[in-house]
């Protein structure tokens, strides 16, 4: 394997989600859940222990009619590189159940081996690790519909978005039978991106300068990936997690929310930074 | 009843007096056990925690418990390595309390966890990078130094001691206690410094975060020292507590002085330190992520700054003024006030560390969250208290926990 | 915590931490075998019998 990956590129997976285009209406929420057998609860009222590896925010520029303003935020798990991969959640795992792969970029989760001490939703700022409260209970029959590929989890452990890495390992198996190592643009997408009617959501490989992904970001990988469109953000940049999920906008303070700003900071000098 | 088990030459209240205080505070124990029970049967969601609070009442507890619990490792460095003698008189104490607050900090962890039969993946797939790992090894190895450190006590007692393996052992345990002392103060240097660290290190989370030297974010370096101030002061409280409620002098006035100056002077130097780590932060750390202090303790129902003052002013530079004070120290209501103030600001302290790391917002479009413990949180955390108050009750009735007692109570 | 386990790497990290746990650990188990072993010596040379 370690050979191989001499021979290869490292990959970087990445999206980028226009939020121009985003209607907010959560498909790829539904898409997600159903793709990632990702478990329920009778009531899901409460935000705050439901489970959403994709979720959706709504943004407001708080300003009252005719300026005001609104903007849909879907959030996966940032996938966050940090220092070479020194990410906030998988430098603290203490049992080594999260990693960080250099070779998709992808940050793992090993259910398996998560013990649930919950250390690393302490250490995400982007709220994108959930916890197991109770075991999964699918309703009668709904079994059926679980997909075959993702590992249900039990209660107890912590579970996050993983670019749907199951569909990149049977990309990655189909390849390997027709002979070949690297993967087209369109083998490998993960379900939300697939389900955006909008789409406002791109995918690919952030190093390689024929996908969509890198185009739009214009990733600058010798400052920590930093976007070099003018129209992209990432989320809380300043904080140095180098994530791996882009926003476009063309409205500046959605750019704006991206990330705090000291209130008499010049907002743009500091941004382009 | 039980006078042939009690220490030769101290008085001790009678076996009914002393039996129902166990079944009272043993009643307690017992709700918390149920407690813990449900949380094991049907786990985690017991609690109120949430997706925003994954550490919470527990973790602040064995935080707590860890940093009142320093005492033993401090006093113990003072007495068998740094060669304090005096510190004999109360080190059985600060030995006792120390295993009391570890064990109950290892007991909290194996009930906070998702997957309590899976703990042991701590250690079988450590992840040296983190630093719940090192706590982990440490805490655990420090709990067998206290244990070692506990043994010859309950070997002293009067009828185990007749036994002469017993008598030998405790014995040969003393010989070598200063490099079991010396090894106890390298372990809990690391995992006082870790749990500060668990929090430095968040560089998500701009509350907790700060600079630091080499691998240990500043927070490493304040938690042991403020471990070394505050828990003696624990040990102290716990002591005049104990007088309290005896009616009896213990440990004789020059011993208390001698630990509440190097607490005071610990403290002292603690709290300076302290205060400039806040104030870079402040000044220097947040404002580059692009906030100001002020973000932090306003916009919520229950963290303003007073959070700050409290912790730094009221139960710091007071006590640690009044300990560094020859006559704050000699009188006794002062100094019990300071040990107190002491013991509410590292637990603030830990609070703050803990909690309000959680509830800080951090993406712009997020709120504050608060979050109010279930009665099983409250119950499990009252739990160790329960235990700990039964523990010291034997082995203060059955075991010579203070040397001076006889001397000091003819 | 052991080189067998699949994860473990032979970098400064592990070294230092796997080495300090190691030394502690060393330390506390020979102590205590040394403890031990002296007691029940001298329980046999009939050390400790009278109580003083």
């Amino acid at each position: 394997m370690k050979e191989e990956g001499k021979h290869k590129k490292a990959k970087k997976y990445g999206m980028v989600i226009n939020l121009d285009e985003c209607t907010g209406c959560g498909a790829c929420m539904v898409a997600c859940m159903a793709e990632n057998n990702v478990p329920f609860k009778e009531d899901e009222s409460n935000k705050l222990d439901s489970i959403a590896w994709m979720r959706v925010y709504k943004l407001t520029n708080g300003k009252s009619y005719p300026e005001a303003d609104i903007c849909y935020l879907p959030r996966p798990c940032m996938h966050c590189e940090g220092d070479h991969g020194h990410s906030p959640c998988v430098s603290v795992c203490p049992a080594t159940a999260t990693d960080y792969s250099h070779e998709t970029g992808i940050v793992s989760q090993i259910y398996t081996r998560c013990f649930g001490c919950r250390y690393c939703m302490g250490a995400c700022p982007y709220h994108a690790r959930y916890f197991n409260w109770w075991d999964p209970v699918w309703p009668e029959g709904s079994t059926k519909y679980l997909s075959p590929n993702v590992s249900p989890r039990m209660r107890g452990v912590v579970e996050k978005c993983s670019f749907c890495f199951h569909r990149y390992q049977l990309a990655m198996d189909k390849a390997y039978f027709e002979g070949r190592t690297e993967l087209e643009e369109d083998e490998y997408q993960t379900s939300c991106t697939q389900a955006c009617p909008a789409g406002a959501i791109t995918f690919g490989d952030l190093n390689n300068p024929e996908h969509k992904v890198h185009q739009l970001a214009k990733p600058d990988n010798k400052h920590g990936g930093r976007p070099g469109n003018p129209n992209v953000f990432r989320l809380l940049e300043r904080l140095g997690t180098n994530p791996k999920v882009y926003y476009m906008s063309s409205r500046e303070w959605v750019r704006r929310a991206g990330d705090n700003y000291l209130d008499n900071e010049d907002f743009a000098k500091n941004y382009r930074r | 009843m039980d006078s042939a088990l009690i220490p030769e030459g101290v008085k001790r209240c009678s076996f009914g007096k002393f039996a129902l205080g166990i079944i009272i505070v043993g009643g307690v124990l017992l709700w918390g056990v149920y407690a813990m029970l449900l949380v094991w049967l049907k786990g985690l969601n017991q609690t109120n925690m949430n997706d925003f609070y994954g550490f919470a009442l527990w973790i602040w507890a064995d935080l707590g418990v860890i940093a009142l619990g320093g005492g033993a490792f401090f006093t113990g460095l003072l007495r068998y390595v740094i060669g304090k003698d005096e510190l004999k008189n109360i080190i059985n104490c600060a030995v006792l309390i120390g295993f009391i607050c570890y064990s109950s900090a290892l007991l909290i962890l194996a009930i906070d966890i998702g997957q309590p039969l899976r703990g042991w993946f701590i250690f079988w797939h450590a992840n040296v990078h983190s630093m719940l790992t090192e706590v982990a090894f440490c805490l655990s190895c420090y709990f067998a130094v206290l244990t070692i450190e506990y043994i010859p006590l309950i070997l002293e007692n009067r009828q185990l001691n007749k036994v002469p393996f017993f008598h030998n052992l405790a014995h040969n345990m003393h010989e070598v206690m200063a490099i079991f002392a010396a090894t106890g103060a390298f372990l809990s240097f690391f995992h006082q410094g870790s749990l500060g660290g668990v929090a430095g290190v968040l560089y998500g989370r701009p509350f907790a975060v700060r600079e630091g030297i080499f691998i240990w974010p500043w927070t490493f370096f304040l938690f042991t020292w403020s471990a070394a101030a505050y828990g003696p002061c624990f040990t102290l409280f716990v002591t005049r507590l104990m007088e309290k409620i005896t009616g009896k002098k213990l440990v004789k006035q020059n011993v208390i002085n001698l630990l509440a100056k190097i607490s005071g002077w610990t403290m002292g130097t603690y709290i300076i330190a302290k205060i400039i780590d806040t104030w870079y932060w402040a000044a220097a750390t947040a404002p580059a992520l692009g906030l100001n202090l002020i973000d932090f303790y306003s916009n919520n129902p229950f963290y303003g700054i007073w959070i700050l003052i409290a912790e730094i002013v009221v139960c710091g530079v007071i006590p640690a003024a009044i300990l560094l004070t020859p006559k704050g120290r000699s009188n006794s209501t002062l100094l019990f006030t300071a040990v107190s103030l002491a013991c509410i600001g590292v637990l603030i302290n830990r609070w703050v560390m803990v909690l309000q790391v959680m509830a800080v917002p951090v993406m712009t479009f997020e709120n504050w969250v608060m979050y109010i413990p279930s009665w099983q949180e409250v119950a499990t955390t009252i739990l160790p208290v329960a235990y700990g108050v039964i523990l010291v009750m034997i082995s203060f009735r059955y075991l010579p926990i203070f040397p001076q007692e006889r001397e000091l109570n003819p | 915590m052991f080189p067998f386990s699949f994860e473990w790497i032979w970098d400064v990290g592990h070294m230092v931490f796997m080495g300090g746990l190691w030394y502690a650990l060393t330390i506390i188990g020979l102590g205590m075998t040394y403890c031990i072993l002296k007691s029940v010596i001298d329980t046999m040379q009939g050390k400790g019998g009278h109580h003083h």
